[in-house]
């Protein structure tokens, strides 16, 4: 692809940004979100025509206008959200929009033996007869895989397919890769985790603000050096953190139970900390948040918040008592993704300025715009729709509008997850800030080095019960991903 | 170039509510223009269109749509819908006209009468959605045959006549000049404008229909709010089923039929989303002025009833293809 460009309305998306891909290698598209990599990823995927620039393919220059011209052009995308129909079987999936069969019959078995020839011949343990409801998101990555490669593809798109499945299935992901880049495929990986660069991509071109910024090899670059490219800055502190003397205990929660997940979890929590929960997914970390939240009907055990025992039967409750709850799915438990800047930012606090039927508007603004300088959130302005925005930028937004209830204890359940560098370490600046001041925070996060970085102390959860408590001295990966195993 | 046009998106943010709303709403305003000068000049039409009689008569001839469409904006930006809403019609106009002609009660319990019975199956519909995962679809469409049913079960089939002269000052009395549903219609409006875009309720209704699931994370009842909205979408049914059956001097067991798809015509012509969580109460008056002043026009232009029908259905996808066109340029 050379000197593509491509602009939307109020935003130069992609400005003379080139990128070459060689048959057989994997080749990183790294930059943080905005970058513009997903932009340039639907310009060769024909979902975005360029208003300049050319694509070649094998040397000649190829005009892609569509979906079908990509395709045609053998180049497949693995986008990050899943295209699988749930209800229809593996087999079907593979073929959807090429039903095999005579006229308008579609022939079943001939369909699911290819579908299986093709999944054997990837080693890959799935049957074409099942439903892709049944599948774990690791198979129905897989399912993908195999759709893209059965229309011949040589260059294989994979935006962050790591993001929500497990070391083991990601080790079986990078072993198919490389099946596919020995047969001469090439794979353009978009991640945003540098291990991973490390040990699956042979190059990386770095994007920033929608400009190419440079190709690197991987194994002659260092991590910090591709944050740096990234970033445009070096950063020299990532994690901020003043450990200070944490204060009285100001919540501690005793036997909490849901029946399901949670089992007799119990943890305090001292006035100016920064508490991580550390955990494997599924180990309830969210889920006993969430009882105490008051969001789990007919969960049991006790919470005291500053020594009073108290009853949280909701999130009104829980918010009166001083705590606040960042949810770990933002798109699906936090934003109003149709709805403003500020709607999202004030949704909590509308007492604040709605009395009756008179809206308080210049208030509503100020509180808004308070926080989008606290945070330092970009965004146009506060009427701006927030699905437009970046994901830094709406976790920036949800955390708002939970700071500003003023709590006391501020749960945040994966605070950085689909959040760029950039962000990320802001929002660690924000965090110890907040501390300074006298808040207490709680973070459940599933990047261990952001756990042991930010965190005074270290509790440890398996299978729905606290396994430990590590002090953050002495938090290693081991140390934790021991207690995690338990 | 790009710095130019990021400023003007960040000048356009700043100006006031009312330019922002004319901008987004530039295609249905567009399409309400075209239509009124069309009126006003063509030969056929330039002399009955703008006359004060007939911008009343065109204003009365909507109020019912425009309390319809009121309730429906709410519906559907909760991401619902109510289907019940034209049933309600015909059952809150039998009652209400029975009991002045069958039971000789005074007209003020038979409007009190006519307005409960719209609450009462508001409720009802609010209840069953907001306690059970049931779609609004489905649960709205069984209360809707079941109040067209009652009705016809009350009346046997055949109107029930109102002979009272006071009965007819709700439906086709007037207050100076002003018809008495004009008057009503703007209370309405007013009202829900109100509720929209000044209360808390307002902004929740918005926060529910946007994301169920994050307004339970904010504390949001969202019970509550759907209980509320439909049960406000069935009083505006039953205040518009009195004001029809005061206008045909007599309760009719088949009135308001089809009467909730003009309202959800009107309230998606006034680019409502039916994804739920986006939409304005004012897009909703143009959307319902839209489709009163066409069939107004239609009528002065003695267009044939049954071609009404089809250029109806032509305008209403021309003004949400001028919204889509538009909002997928600024989108993309």
């Amino acid at each position: 692809m050379k000197h593509i460009h491509k602009r939307f309305p109020g935003v130069y998306a992609l400005n003379d940004v080139s990128y070459e891909l060689r048959a057989g290698e994997v080749h990183a598209l790294l930059g943080e979100n905005g970058a513009g990599k997903s932009t340039l990823i639907k310009v060769l995927g024909g979902i975005y025509s360029a208003d300049e620039g050319e694509i070649y393919i094998d040397g000649k220059k190829a005009e892609i206008n569509g979906v079908k011209d990509a395709q045609n052009n053998g180049i497949a995308i693995i986008h990050q959200e899943l295209v699988l129909v749930p209800h229809m079987t593996v087999a079907e999936n593979i073929f959807l929009g090429r039903e095999q069969g005579q006229g308008i019959l579609i022939d079943h078995r001939k369909m699911t033996e290819e579908a299986q020839r093709l999944l054997d011949a990837h080693e890959m343990n799935i049957k074409a007869d099942a439903l892709i409801k049944d599948l774990t998101i690791a198979q129905q990555q897989m399912v993908e895989i195999v759709k893209a490669i059965s229309y011949n593809s040589r260059i294989l798109v994979m935006d962050e397919p790591t993001s929500s499945i497990s070391d083991k299935e990601v080790a079986f992901l990078f072993k198919t890769m490389r099946g596919l880049t020995a047969k001469g495929v090439g794979i353009i990986y978009i991640s945003h985790k540098m291990s991973e660069l490390e040990e699956i991509c042979d190059r990386v071109t770095i994007m920033r603000d929608g400009q190419y910024v440079g190709t690197e090899v991987v194994k002659e670059t260092t991590k910090d050096d591709l944050i740096a490219m990234m970033v445009g800055r070096e950063l020299t502190n990532y994690y901020t953190r003043d450990y200070l003397e944490p204060g009285e205990i100001v919540l501690k929660c005793e036997n909490i139970s849901d029946g399901k997940m949670v089992k007799n979890a119990g943890f305090e929590i001292h006035k100016g900390e920064i508490v991580g929960f550390a955990g494997l997914v599924g180990a309830g970390r969210s889920e006993t948040m969430k009882c105490i939240f008051g969001l789990t009907k007919g969960s049991q055990g006790d919470v005291y918040v500053k020594g009073n025992k108290v009853n949280i039967s909701n999130p009104v409750d829980a918010i009166k008592h001083g705590l606040a709850l960042v949810p770990e799915d933002r798109k699906l438990e936090g934003l109003y993704k149709v709805q403003s800047v500020r709607f999202n930012s004030t949704i909590e606090i509308l007492e604040r300025f709605i009395r009756g039927v008179s809206v308080d508007d210049r208030k509503e603004i100020e509180i808004t715009q308070k926080y989008i300088d606290m945070m330092a959130t970009k965004t146009p302005t506060q009427e701006q729709v927030i699905g437009n925005l970046s994901g830094g930028n709406q976790q920036k937004v949800m955390i708002s509008r939970w700071l500003a209830t003023n709590p006391d204890i501020l749960i945040l359940d994966e605070p950085t997850r689909g959040v760029d560098v950039g962000a990320k370490s802001e929002i660690y600046a924000i965090m110890n800030q907040l501390v300074k001041e006298g808040m207490s925070i709680i973070m459940i996060s599933s990047e261990l080095p952001e756990i042991i970085n930010m965190s005074d102390r270290i509790y440890v959860m398996s299978e729905g019960r606290v396994t430990g408590c590590l002090d953050h001295d002495e938090a290693t990966q081991e140390s934790i991903m021991q207690l995690a195993a338990n | 170039m790009a710095k130019e046009t990021v400023k003007k998106a960040g000048a356009a943010g700043n100006t006031n509510k009312a330019v922002v709303f004319i901008k987004e709403n530039m295609g249905i305003i567009a399409a309400f223009l075209v239509l009124s000068v069309f009126l006003s000049v063509f030969p056929a039409t330039s002399g009955s269109f703008l006359t004060a009689k007939n911008i009343f008569n065109v204003l009365r001839q909507i109020s019912t749509n425009m309390l319809l469409a009121c309730g429906m904006t709410m519906v559907i930006i909760l991401g619902g819908i109510d289907l019940s809403v034209g049933s309600i019609i015909a059952l809150s106009g039998v009652l209400a006209a029975g009991c002045v002609s069958r039971y000789g009660l005074p007209i003020i319990a038979a409007l009190i009468v006519g307005v409960l019975v719209g609450l009462v199956i508001g409720v009802f519909n609010g209840f069953v959605i907001s306690t059970t995962t049931i779609p609004p679809f489905i649960v709205t469409l069984a209360t809707m045959n079941i109040a067209r049913g009652l009705a016809k079960v009350y009346t046997g089939g055949s109107p029930v006549r109102v002979v009272t002269k006071e009965w007819q000052f709700i439906g086709a009395g007037y207050v100076g000049f002003v018809p008495v549903p004009v008057i009503i219609m703007i209370i309405v409006l007013i009202i829900t404008a109100l509720i929209m875009n000044k209360t808390k309720m307002g902004r929740h209704i918005y926060a529910v229909g946007g994301n169920p699931q994050a307004a339970v994370f904010s504390g949001i009842k969202v019970s509550r709010v759907k209980f509320f909205v439909h049960a406000f979408s069935g009083v505006m049914a039953g205040m518009a089923g009195i004001i029809l059956a005061s206008r045909m001097y007599s309760g009719q067991p088949t009135a308001g039929e089809g009467a909730e798809m003009d309202a959800i015509a009107a309230v998606v012509v006034g680019g409502t989303s039916m994804a739920g969580g986006s939409g304005k109460i004012g897009g909703t008056i143009i959307g319902a002025l839209i489709i009163g002043i066409l069939n107004n026009g239609l009528n002065l232009m003695n267009v044939n009833s049954f071609w009404q029908d089809v250029v109806k259905g032509v305008v209403i996808l021309l003004a949400v293809f001028i919204d889509y066109v538009k909002n997928s340029k600024s989108k993309a």
